[in-house]
């Protein structure tokens, strides 16, 4: 956020893109509405979303892939949507880009590969060798420089096509669903070589996924995009802790685990509900996670409490964790002790059993 | 078989080799970027032209769709303005190449209608103009494909010219008919039927090779 009092890397003006609808009086597919976007410089910056949410054309926009049909796109003080198209075709060569599924040319060798946008900016042979191989060498591919893409892993698809991205020093890098066709590992092992490159580099990276792991993993700030709208964005450690929209709630459960079964849930406190119990779920981040809240809870408020379900993770280095716990005592001493935690810091969520 | 039967079997299978080679030749060069334009100027291509393209589908498919004995004689005013005769060899070459033209456009543009749109998509993103998208992107990667397309126009090449042979083109479909069927020499029919299958297998069997080599898909 510091970093945002500078000039942004990238700025997205009320954008908006309209795609004819599939026949010809059918309405117009609304693919984004009034997006506004701030990435600042050497930022990691995730946008996710459910499929068909508007991701890949949001990105698409962002090198104008895709032109949108309202709005600015300013990439490095430039408004892209402004240029020639031959100035358009020099801005692009600051805006890398990898795919899911990789696009490298079947019928060139990884170097070969590397070169193509060296060779596309007219940079003479010699130079162009002496570019590529430190870049195959950065990658980990310096061994499969004279293969051919069919020889090589998922994996190491990706890393020739983050390579090739990366060939005419761009500012910018932009990652369309990059980790989503590969395991779990390999995954892992490309978003581990996304932050090197973002830290040597400084390089401004734009992430687009469905999978709330590669937010968490990688991404200082986060954008959840929901049917062609940001519907909530912030710090990724503030998304994950606080989320506000259902869609963020929906696409964080599927990251940190806590929920329990529902039928496992309603057995254990269906016979404490009726003498006047409460399913409650706490949210500790940073400090208040290592507060003796459960014993202040039975002293001060006389409740008796019952763990159901707990669970500790971390996000860019804080613990973060939650907790479900059945709370069992009279109505008033139930209220007191939420309104206790919350001036603790520590977040409350009362779940309903059916 | 006689040595002077041999020696015109020699002479027919050179005959036949000069309209394939030429034609196939000429049909290559014109093809090829008949091909590209038809790819590129597509709707949702690099160049879309959409009015252009179905224009220049329409001359293609009539071109296609008019059988081979008619257009060689259609076309007869036209062969003669350029070979200077109408009969022979050369002027043989003339029909061959403008029936093989459209057909090598056609498989050409297949080919390079197979190209992933996800290549472009990423050529686009590294800011290539549309010439360089073509030349470095679209040709290599279709470039078996497109050989895949020779092969087959070639050997498609080899029967037509036997018929184009049989109206005074030379070469062994001439001699067939003339030795084999008119003079009832079914010994020279065989020969002649068993050159044109060897030189069939030769030409697929170097065309495929050659695509096997380039792809590594
Ligand atoms: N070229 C296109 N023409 C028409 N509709 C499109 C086109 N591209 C995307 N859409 C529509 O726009 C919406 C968003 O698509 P997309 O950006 O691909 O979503 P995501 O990447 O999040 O899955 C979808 O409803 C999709 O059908
Ligand atoms: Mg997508």
């Amino acid at each position: 956020m510091e970093n945002l009092q500078t000039a942004p890397m990238i700025a997205l003006n009320a954008i908006a893109k309209r795609y004819p609808g599939p026949s010809r009086d059918s309405a117009a597919v609304e693919a984004l509405s009034n997006i506004d976007l701030t990435i600042a410089e050497g930022e990691i910056f995730g946008i996710i979303g459910k499929s068909g949410a508007g991701k890949s054309t949001l990105i698409r926009c962002i090198n104008l892939l895709e032109r949108p049909s309202a709005g600015q796109v300013i990439v490095a003080g430039r408004d892209l949507t402004a240029l020639s198209d031959a100035e358009l075709r020099a801005a692009r060569r600051e805006i890398g880009m990898i795919f899911q599924h990789f696009n490298l040319l079947a019928n060139r060798t990884v170097f070969a590969n590397v070169a193509l946008p060296l060779e596309l900016a007219g940079i003479p042979r010699a130079e162009i060798a002496a570019r590529v191989d430190p870049l195959l060498e950065l990658v980990g591919l310096a061994a499969q420089r004279d293969r051919y893409p069919s020889q090589l892993s998922g994996g190491q698809k990706q890393r020739v096509g983050i390579a090739r991205a990366l060939a005419s020093r761009p500012k910018v890098l932009l990652c369309d669903e990059a980790t989503s066709a590969l395991d779990p590992e390999t995954t892992r092992s490309i978003l581990a070589l996304l932050r090197d490159i973002n830290q040597r580099l400084k390089l401004t990276i734009v992430v687009i996924t469905h999978e709330m792991q590669v937010i968490k993993d990688l991404c200082d700030r986060v954008a959840v995009l929901d049917h062609g709208r940001i519907v909530e964005s912030g710090r990724v450690f503030e998304v994950f802790t606080a989320p506000t929209q259902p869609m963020t709630k929906t696409l964080i459960a599927d990251v940190i685990g806590h929920e329990l079964p529902e039928g496992l849930l309603e057995r254990l406190a269906q016979p404490h509900l009726q003498k006047g119990g409460q399913v409650v779920r706490l949210f500790f981040t940073g400090a208040s996670a290592d507060a003796p809240l459960m014993s202040a809870l039975t002293r001060q408020f006389g409740l008796d409490v019952n763990i159901l379900h707990g669970q500790i993770d971390e996000i860019q280095g804080e613990p973060f964790g939650s907790l479900l716990v059945l709370l069992e005592g009279d109505v008033a001493n139930r209220q007191g002790a939420l309104t206790w935690l919350d001036q603790q810091g520590i977040r409350t969520e009362v779940v309903n059993v059916a | 078989m006689s040595p002077e039967l041999l020696s015109l079997l020699w002479d027919s299978f050179i005959e036949t080799l000069v309209m394939v080679g030429l034609s196939g030749g000429i049909a290559t060069l014109i093809g090829i970027p008949l091909g590209l334009l038809l790819a590129v100027t597509a709707p949702g291509h690099i160049l879309a032209r959409p009015a252009f393209n179905k224009i220049l589908g329409l001359v293609v498919n009539a071109v296609r769709s008019t059988p081979f004995i008619i257009l060689m004689v259609a076309i007869i005013p036209f062969t003669r303005l350029i070979t200077g005769t109408s009969i022979g060899t050369a002027a043989a070459v003339v029909p061959l190449a403008i029936a093989a033209i459209p057909f090598v456009g056609r498989l050409v543009e297949g080919a390079l209608r197979e190209v992933d749109g996800g290549l472009i998509e990423a050529a686009q993103a590294m800011g290539a103009t549309p010439m360089q998208i073509i030349t470095k992107v679209l040709v290599p990667e279709s470039l078996p494909g497109i050989l895949n397309g020779l092969t087959i126009m070639l050997v498609s090449l080899i029967g037509f010219s036997a018929m184009a042979g049989a109206v005074g083109g030379g070469g062994l479909g001439d001699l067939g008919i003339r030795y084999g069927y008119q003079r009832f020499m079914p010994e020279v029919m065989g020969m002649v039927v068993l050159v044109l299958i060897v030189f069939v297998q030769l030409v697929q069997s170097c065309g495929d090779w050659l695509s096997r080599r380039l792809n590594h898909r």
